[in-house]
């Protein structure tokens, strides 16, 4: 067994119970952290690690289990007394106020002031400072804190945590929002972070990441701790899986021979455009063929993805699905003619949340399951029954209630859509954001077999090994311009980033 | 990996781990909030009957109550579609008055022409929607703010209104539209059967077909809906369509049961539509809505109205009891919701 430093142990967490209404989120969950460490929080969808954090944040009680600060029991009794301990949680959601500046958002709560007036100098002087020590010197207190991306808004979230005696930061899927230069950022901070003696607990799905900045590493199952306090040196990545899911997973992509030269052209967009988004984007996606967009955050990716779809207005060019030219800004034409999206921001634009998990399912085809204007939710619920079985949500209750599904259990949500509702072209924003291993690789099995059986596709992804590992060809696209189209064996992914860097600087 | 690895899950203290909670979960849902708005309304007449005696309980004055109820509860039908899609609509009552204005008128010019009082009804129907209408486009189309948009209509159709009848009451002396209105069917006035067809048809809408899926989905996440490619621009022109035609109907009722066409007619009925389905459960950020909470709060106000006029206490005291029950209904529902949703 373990011996356990206790003179080091910056939290100690023994025996966390919780349950909701019927589900048991945590049974069980061990964890200790030391000052300084990066420590990894590991498990699929669903396994209750945001539910732990939340439990460590004060947003969530525990049933039952101890808590222990720096050897102390401690009852963590609200979002307030986690702060006031020196535990900071960045939350799966980002959870910054748009409207106000960055310094108002840093001082949220504990604003300094004399007689209800602000010292807003002082402020902003403070969250200068802090911003240099996260290496963000650039950015100025006074911008507000809407116009900043998302990776600047973690940043400020980080400097939200600073800006108090903070012992131990949470993270929770950081960087599901980022794309790789921002996840190499995010990382430099988080070292500058533990060399000042500050614990960071670090949630993702991505193995890759946890062995460039973890220390050690706690495996959870079904709300369980599996394993605890892992060196991340010593842990083959096929032992972290076997822990996490039980079984083997063989993480690569499907491999897919080419596609027949005779396939016909499903989707083709002509020179299309919107103004001062993107320009003059050709492409022409075949039956059964996979297109991947590979690019950095903010290039215009996912506003190609809309305006193919109609989401958003194109200012010139043209869409043809299966040779009908689509009308402009017409989601309804798209969706007529067959096209599907699945799109980035799963929770605003993706789900309605406090409504049962099938009817998100069918949100888009529940008209033609029904007779005459009246519906049938009983065929409904059985269609998107059969497709939460094959895409293993968990848990797999047509009933319940979107919201209370881990993130990546509602990712799966907006597949099954448009699995029920079947396409002739899917395009999928980022669609394995916040999803564990296993069901990545049952994801991209699932992408490689809708595309078998003759489906066009589009695939946008942050993480550019995920779109060279899945589609046949690949666009690289950079500020709105698209620098190269390239079958995906032909590119690796310092190529990629390489044809970026260079675009943007051109 | 080996002797680092603590086999978890120590024999834990069983702890809380309470059973499923049935109960709690049934109270949590549309149910529940039903059970406690019939369980105030109990309370309610537990009341009357016991300050005003026979007075109140007699099988008259529960009709009286439930006809006095039916118009308000149409337009609070028309009102529970608009708050569950995620829009407001302040101006059902000024749109009613303005319906009654415009069909009296009509039935003045017709009385003559011996036309069949179907056609007044028609006008007014025809009234009511053509206002949702415009309300719906400026709305979803001219992007207007609905609580301004409407409020605008609230102002707009009252001095429509007025301006049409010249401050004057046109009466109606179709004898057989008001036959029609004073005749019972089966022991009940037809303003309570009115209110019934409305209600019915109305559940069967909100909760049956493609129509209402679509008004939740809208209400509840309209990005989603519209990206999942529902017409979400278009389903909020019929919405507010909807709410016009109830204000239609109401407004035919209030000629059947006053006989007269007014400006004045339908005066903060807004504010008692919005009372009542909120305190009937639907959201006021939409994306819930609940037909029988809409006829349950429409029944607890007008039995309140009913016990306070038997007892002969003074309107001011009934509109301050009507804000207690308000907010004491809001308050008991954000408990059972929360109890639902967070699982405590
Ligand atoms: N508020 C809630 N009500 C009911 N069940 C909940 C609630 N929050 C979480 N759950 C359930 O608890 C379990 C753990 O969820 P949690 O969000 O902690 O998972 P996770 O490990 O963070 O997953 P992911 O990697 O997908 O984010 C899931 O089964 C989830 O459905
Ligand atoms: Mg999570």
């Amino acid at each position: 067994m373990i011996t356990v430093d206790h003179s080091a142990a910056l939290l100690e967490v023994r025996g966390l119970r919780k349950s909701f209404a019927g589900v048991k989120a945590l049974q069980g969950v061990d964890l200790t952290v030391r000052a300084g460490e990066v420590h990894c929080v590991l498990g699929q969808n669903g396994a209750g690690k945001s539910t732990l954090i939340k439990t460590l944040s004060g947003a969530y009680q525990p049933d039952s289990g101890a808590i222990f600060w720096q050897g102390e029991p401690v009852t963590i009794g609200g979002p307030v007394a986690a702060l006031q301990l020196g535990i900071a949680t960045m939350y799966q959601e980002l959870d910054v106020v748009d409207g106000l500046t960055i310094a108002e958002n840093v001082f949220l709560g504990h604003e300094q002031a004399t007689g209800g007036l602000l010292h807003v100098a002082s402020a902003n002087a403070r969250t200068q400072e802090i911003l240099a020590r996260l290496g963000h010197s650039e950015i100025s207190p006074r911008t507000e804190v809407g116009q900043l991306s998302a990776a600047n808004k973690q940043i400020v979230s980080m400097a939200r945590a600073l800006s108090r005696d903070t012992k131990l930061i949470i993270m929770d899927e950081p960087s599901a929002v980022l794309d790789s230069h921002e996840v190499e950022n995010l990382f430099r901070v988080v070292e500058e972070l533990t060399m000042q003696g500050i614990a960071v607990v670090y949630i993702s799905h991505r193995l890759a990441e946890i062995r460039r900045i973890g220390d050690r590493i706690t495996v959870i199952k079904d709300g369980k701790t599996m394993a605890t306090g892992l060196s991340v040196a010593d842990t083959p990545t096929p032992d972290l899986i076997r822990l996490m899911t039980g079984h083997e997973v063989a993480n690569v992509f499907p491999t897919a021979g080419p596609v027949p030269a005779d396939a016909p052209v499903v989707l083709s967009c002509d020179a299309l455009g919107v103004r001062g988004i993107f320009r003059n984007v050709s492409l022409e996606v075949r039956a059964g063929e996979i297109v991947g967009f590979a690019g950095l955050v903010g290039s215009g990716r996912s506003e190609i993805l809309e305006a193919i779809y109609g989401a958003r207005r194109s200012t010139s060019g043209t869409v043809t699905v299966n040779g009908t030219v689509l009308r402009p800004g017409s989601v309804d034409a798209a969706v007529r003619a067959g096209i599907g999206l699945s799109p980035e921001e799963r929770k605003s634009q993706g789900l309605i949340l406090d409504e049962p998990i099938f009817k998100n399912v069918t949100l888009s085809s529940f008209a033609r399951f029904a007779r005459g204007g009246f519906l049938r939710e009983g065929t409904e619920r059985e269609a998107a029954r059969e497709q939460i079985e094959a895409l293993e949500l968990r848990p797999a209750d047509p009933d319940l209630a979107t919201r209370s599904l881990s993130g990546g259990n509602q990712q799966k949500i907006l597949l099954a859509r448009w699995l029920v509702h079947g396409t002739a072209v899917l395009l999928l924003d980022e669609p394995t954001r916040g999803v564990d291993v296993g069901a990545r690789a049952e994801i991209y099995a699932l992408i490689r077999r809708l595309a078998a059986a003759g489906t066009a596709i589009i695939v946008v992804s942050s993480e550019i090994d995920e779109v060279l590992g899945l589609a046949d060809r690949v666009l690289v696209i950079s500020d709105g311009d698209v620098l190269t189209t390239t079958n995906s064996s032909e590119i690796d992914e310092p190529g990629v980033l390489d044809l970026v860097m260079r675009g943007s600087a051109a | 990996m080996s002797e680092q690895i603590t086999q978890a899950a120590p024999p834990a203290p069983a702890g809380v781990d309470a059973p499923p909670g049935v109960i709690k979960r049934m109270l949590g849902g549309s149910a529940g909030r039903n059970l406690g708005l019939v369980i105030a309304l109990a309370v309610l007449i537990a009341v009357g009957a016991i300050t005003a005696g026979d007075r109140f309980a007699s099988l008259d004055n529960v009709i009286t109550i439930i006809r006095f109820a039916s118009i308000i509860g149409v337009i609070s039908i028309g009102m529970t579609f608009v708050i569950t899609a995620g829009g407001i609509d302040l101006s059902v009552g000024s749109v009613m008055g303005l319906s009654t204005v415009v069909a009296s008128l009509a039935a003045v010019q017709l009385a003559s022409t011996q036309t069949s009082w179907l056609l007044m009804v028609v006008i007014a129907l025809a009234v009511g929607t053509l206002a949702g209408f415009v309300n719906g486009i400026v709305i979803a189309y001219g992007k207007v703010v609905a609580f301004m948009a409407t409020l605008a209509m609230l102002v707009g159709a009252r001095g429509l209104a007025e301006l049409i009848s010249n401050r004057s009451t046109q009466i109606v002396n179709n004898q057989d539209f008001l036959g029609f209105f004073r005749s019972d069917l089966l022991g009940l006035p037809i303003l309570i059967w009115i209110f019934l067809v409305v209600a019915i048809a109305g559940w069967i809408v909100l909760n049956r077909t493609t129509f209402g899926r679509r008004t939740v989905a809208v209400g509840g996440n309209p990005e989603a809906s519209r990206l999942a490619g529902i017409k979400v621009k278009r389903h909020m022109v019929y919405i507010y369509m909807i709410a016009g035609l109830t204000s239609g109907v109401a407004a035919v009722m209030m000629l059947g049961r006053t006989t007269a066409g007014t400006a004045t007619h339908g005066t903060l009925y807004e504010l008692d539509a919005i009372a009542a389905v909120v305190v009937g459960g639907t959201l006021l950020i939409g994306g819930r809505g609940t037909i029988v909470g809409t006829v349950l709060g429409v029944l607890i106000f007008s039995t309140l109205t009913n016990v306070f006029t038997q007892n002969n206490l003074s309107t001011s005291v009934q509109n301050v009891a009507k804000g207690v029950i308000i907010v004491a209904a809001v308050l008991l529902q954000q408990r059972f919701a929360s109890r639902g949703s967070r699982g405590k």
